[in-house]
């Protein structure tokens, strides 16, 4: 079947109408991480609050999630935290339903990053989702005004190096 | 606080800025030998004579990803007169890093940073942390956070001018 001229001219510009309909998908399925500013105040915790809830003889610890960079949690990271790979990345979330799978829905669970600034901080906001959206009742987000450093290990509050 | 610091420094007085107990100003840069995403050996010692603008950052820091096309611009800019960027990235592997680095066409070495080298550094816990270095292999200013761009090319060129 021979196809006239604009019958040409129509399915190319179909097809190149798909290819950006195809690479505006391709484009959006990798979107920036939610801001940390996502996570409502409600759910936000102060250091000096948890400082105070990680004092031996206060009751249940929470359990505490890093969920940045491994090169700073090696460096300085929260007692008993475990590191859970950074929220901005696939590999991270994975590793942070991982870890979350064993624990009970209710479980106050802390994460806490401090790469950035808080509302620059990428791996806050799709860590806190990624346990609202498993079911977690009780997730609360370190707020870190500045940096770990400034905000936490400055203050003198608990620290651990290494892995 | 660190750009009060910075003017203060950049008018003569450095003197009377007195640095915190655990800030690295005044004092010789750590030494550090890595190798860049091309292969090549980068020794931080090596640079004794020239400016070296340190940079520690990460392809995850927003605030890292706008200071460094003004970083290219600074090393087209004043390279010639004795000026370097080397940049120290604290991602955990260096795939993303590569692709940054092509992103962003940076035209420095580009070595990537552990924990070991955060810690010669009196620990890199935010980011960016950028020091001025100057020819003497002193650190002369330390940027934390957002800094402001201009505050640091001043910083750049009265180092130049020693």
């Amino acid at each position: 079947m021979r196809l006239s001229f604009s019958s040409k001219v129509i399915v190319f510009i179909a097809v190149i109408g798909l290819s950006l309909v195809a690479g505006a998908r391709a484009q959006s399925s990798n979107p920036a991480p939610l801001s940390a500013t996502t996570v409502p105040q409600t759910d936000q915790m102060q250091p000096a609050e948890l400082a105070k809830l990680l004092k031996p003889g206060f009751g249940d610890r929470p359990v505490l999630f890093q969920v940045g960079s491994f090169v700073m949690f090696q460096q300085a990271h929260i007692p008993n935290s475990a590191f859970t790979g950074p929220g901005s990345q696939a590999n991270g979330m994975i590793l942070l339903k991982k870890f979350a799978a064993p624990l009970s829905k209710k479980q106050l669970i802390v994460i806490y990053c401090g790469c950035c600034p808080w509302n620059k901080c990428p791996n806050i906001g799709p860590a806190y989702k990624q346990l609202h959206d498993l079911g977690f009742t009780n997730v609360k987000a370190l707020y870190i005004a500045s940096n770990f450093g400034d905000d936490w290990v400055s203050k003198g509050y608990p620290v651990e190096k290494g892995e | 606080m660190t750009s009060c610091a910075f003017l203060l420094c950049a008018a003569g007085l450095w003197a009377q800025v007195p640095p915190t107990p655990t800030s690295l100003v005044q004092k010789p840069a750590p030494a550090f030998v890595r190798n860049d995403l091309a292969g090549k050996k980068i020794i931080l010692e090596n640079y004794r004579g020239k400016v070296v603008l340190l940079d520690f950052w990460a392809t995850w820091c927003a605030g890292c990803q706008v200071e460094l096309p003004k970083f290219a611009a600074w090393q087209k800019k004043y390279g010639a007169q004795g000026f370097s960027v080397v940049a120290v990235s604290m991602d955990d592997t260096d795939a993303p890093v590569r692709k940054a680095a092509r992103r962003l066409q940076l035209n420095f070495p580009v070595v990537m940073g552990d924990a070991r080298l955060g810690a010669l550094y009196g620990g890199l816990l935010g980011l960016p942390v950028t020091y001025l270095i100057g020819r003497h292999g002193k650190i002369l200013a330390e940027f934390k956070g957002d800094t402001d761009l201009d505050a640091m090319e001043h910083a750049i060129q009265a180092a130049l001018r020693q």
